[in-house]
């Protein structure tokens, strides 16, 4: 109890919020279109292909997202899913926690909520900078998130990267860049519109009420323009007596 | 029809009621654009209230299950994400409409005598109403809710002696848990919307007994027709409940846009780091409340003089409390003559602005590290510092600055502008 209390303590003394604040990595932006389709379908088979296996996304429903990106059921069942799941079923791992635990030292966390948590920008970053270091037990790193248990999952389409570290004037370690030492299946160009199809899935996956409600908020405000119309007509009708 | 009312009226004074509080409860006939945000907060409680009973009717208050039945709302309930879009938005909503209606009271001395209780049950509104929003945002079990109801309830152990137990209390537990979650569910879906509904109720017979204020601050009584009714005074219905309906709808664009459009409001309504569950063993990085408490969280951290007996923490407790409690004695602290700021002097108005732009520069402040630059010069803490002394002077100066001010002569009836 002491001790929880002196930590709340040191949280809300200013000076202990020193650095809290800290150094971020540059995150790129990502161009994001949920009425893009064909990217969203290209992202979910991305997802499922390679970030279903560990993490899970256990809020989504296989059924809604056949639904919502207009995926056949069939199709999402022979290709998505995994034989033992039902289409209504939630979007769980493969892997097991305890596994996890003991490969990675920590259990990957559940990427349903992801881009509301982080950001799109962040994500679409992230899978662009791992890089290799032979430090780490994985033997791989990445710039937005030091010395992260994940390893590269998509390497084989990216290459292997190098980071490359400058000193600048105050004697830090600056990240300069990243140089690609091992060719890949995919070029750049081609691995960056890949993660960004793999985020504008994952944009969706967080909110999947956000494919439909900007149209309905559009005629709700267009109703209600009319009936601040009528109201003002209906005000003025009834005050014409009091001015 | 009127056989059947005559047959209530003999039971249950219904008509009496309608007449007294609608029909013929005579209300200035000047008010202006202050005037909306009363019945917008009613409005604003039936909203909650209703898009609340739709909701616990899906939600889980268990520390294990609370998240993710958040996240089924959203998902896997019809309309699911409607409703609670309602709700998270109408939270901050309330408190838009219920500071600028503070606001007005303060714009045109409605605090003033005979109007002193209503200001005091409006205050405890303004009381229950925020610890209403406080328990409210632990129910998503995020981990911005776990780690600020942490740091909020914590903040009884500085009281001293019984500060711990205290805290333990509240919490039913030594750190927040699943006993906390169970306990302030209860709390925000049962005790305090009671409450505050009896408050509201409160807040309105206490109004049409001494009558409202207008932007003259000009009593309207003290001018009646022949039958008794005030001259400058209109019935209450059905003249300002059309107009208050104009205003309702004016108020629903906006409240439905931001429902639509941008639920999250650049993460001012929705936090992005409540979108990751509560975690106690990942402290955010900055723990923030959201933006309707931030000018009190500011003077709570404002005060950082260590060299206080009982340590900076209690004074800074001390210091939030007091800065709600100055509000309650608005009343008795102003000695002005007039009521309204179109017949007081440069004094008050100069104070009034002050007031204002300190409260805000407060309130943004509260959102950020109070280490940091984001002012200019000065780190954000002594920002914080010189806002919150003026924040105290707007209210300790009052009696002085109010009886000194050149203020001009009342009107005798209302100027209808």
């Amino acid at each position: 109890m002491r001790k929880a209390l002196a930590v709340f303590l040191f949280l809300l003394s200013p000076v202990a919020a020193h650095g809290a604040g800290g150094e971020t990595a540059h995150l790129d932006k990502v161009h994001i279109d949920l009425n893009d389709m064909a990217s969203l379908q290209r992202g979910a088979r991305i997802f499922v292909n390679f970030c279903l296996s560990c993490h899970s996304a256990s809020y989504m429903r296989y059924e809604r997202m056949a639904a919502d990106l207009g995926i056949d059921e069939q199709i999402v069942q022979s290709d998505l899913m995994f034989a033992s799941d039902k289409i209504g079923d939630l979007m769980t791992a493969t892997m097991s926690r305890e596994d996890a635990k003991q490969w990675f030292g920590t259990a990957p966390p559940d990427l349903s909520l992801m881009a509301r948590s982080k950001g799109a920008d962040y994500i679409y970053t992230y899978m662009r900078s791992f890089y290799l270091d032979e430090s780490t037990p994985s033997g791989w790193n990445n710039t937005v998130f030091p010395n992260v248990a994940m390893p590269h999952a998509m390497y084989e389409w990216q290459g292997n990267q190098k980071a490359i570290f400058v000193t600048d004037d105050s004697g830090n370690k600056v990240f300069d860049g990243f140089e690609l030492v091992k060719e890949a299946k995919l070029t750049p160009e081609e691995y960056d519109a890949a993660m960004r199809d793999l985020t504008n899935f994952m944009v969706y996956l967080a909110e999947p009420a956000k494919l439909s409600r900007y149209t309905i908020g559009f005629w709700v405000t267009v109703f209600l323009l009319i009936m601040v119309a009528l109201t003002y007509a209906l005000k003025k009708e009834f005050w014409r007596d009091v001015h | 029809m009127a056989k059947f009312m005559e047959w209530v009226d003999a039971r249950f004074p219904a008509t009496k009621v309608w007449q007294e509080h609608m029909a013929e409860y005579y209300a200035p006939k000047n008010f202006n654009f202050w005037y909306y945000f009363g019945s917008l907060a009613i409005l604003v409680l039936v909203i909650q209230i209703v898009t609340g009973i739709f909701l616990t009717m899906h939600y889980k208050p268990d520390s294990q299950l609370a998240f993710a039945s958040v996240e089924y709302i959203m998902r896997d309930v019809p309309w699911g994400w409607f409703i609670r879009y309602m709700h998270s938005t109408g939270a901050s909503m309330f408190f838009v409409v219920v500071y600028m209606h503070m606001f007005r009271g303060l714009l045109y001395g409605s605090f003033k005598g005979p109007r002193e209780l209503v200001w005091l049950i409006g205050m405890v509104i303004f009381v229950a109403l925020m610890a209403e929003a406080f328990m409210g945002y632990l129910l998503p079990w995020g981990n911005m809710s776990y780690w600020g109801a942490q740091v909020i309830i914590s903040l009884f152990g500085a009281i001293p002696v019984i500060g711990d137990g205290l805290a333990e209390w509240i919490r039913g537990d030594f750190v927040v848990s699943d006993a906390t979650l169970n306990r302030f569910f209860a709390f925000h879906v049962i005790l305090l919307p009671l409450l505050l509904v009896l408050l509201v109720y409160l807040h309105i017979v206490a109004l049409h007994k001494v009558g409202s204020n207008n932007p003259d601050g000009v009593d309207i009584k003290k001018h009646k027709d022949d039958q008794g009714r005030p001259l400058d005074g209109i019935p209450f219905h059905p003249y300002y409940t059309v107009k208050d309906l104009f205003g309702v709808m004016v108020f629903l664009v906006l409240y439905f846009g931001i429902v639509f459009f941008v639920p999250e409001f650049g993460g001012w309504f929705l936090e992005k780091d409540n979108f990751a569950p509560a975690d106690i063993l990942q402290t955010p990085p900055d723990i923030v409340p959201l933006w309707y408490f931030t000018p009190f969280y500011s003077i709570l951290r404002a005060v950082t003089w260590e060299w206080l007996p009982g340590g900076a923490k209690l004074w800074g407790v001390m210091a939030m409390g007091a800065s709600i409690a100055m509000l309650f004695l608005l009343p008795w602290l102003d000695r002005a003559r007039v009521r309204s700021i179109r017949y007081r002097g440069w004094m008050y108005k100069t104070a009034l602005t002050i007031f204002v732009i300190a409260f805000v520069i407060l309130g943004y402040l509260g959102t950020k590290n109070p280490t940091r630059i984001d002012l200019f010069a000065f780190p954000n803490v002594y920002w914080a510092q010189i806002c919150m002394i003026l924040y105290f002077l707007f209210f300790l100066l009052m009696p002085w600055y109010t009886s000194r001010d050149a203020t001009k002569p009342e009107p005798d009836r209302v100027t209808d502008k």
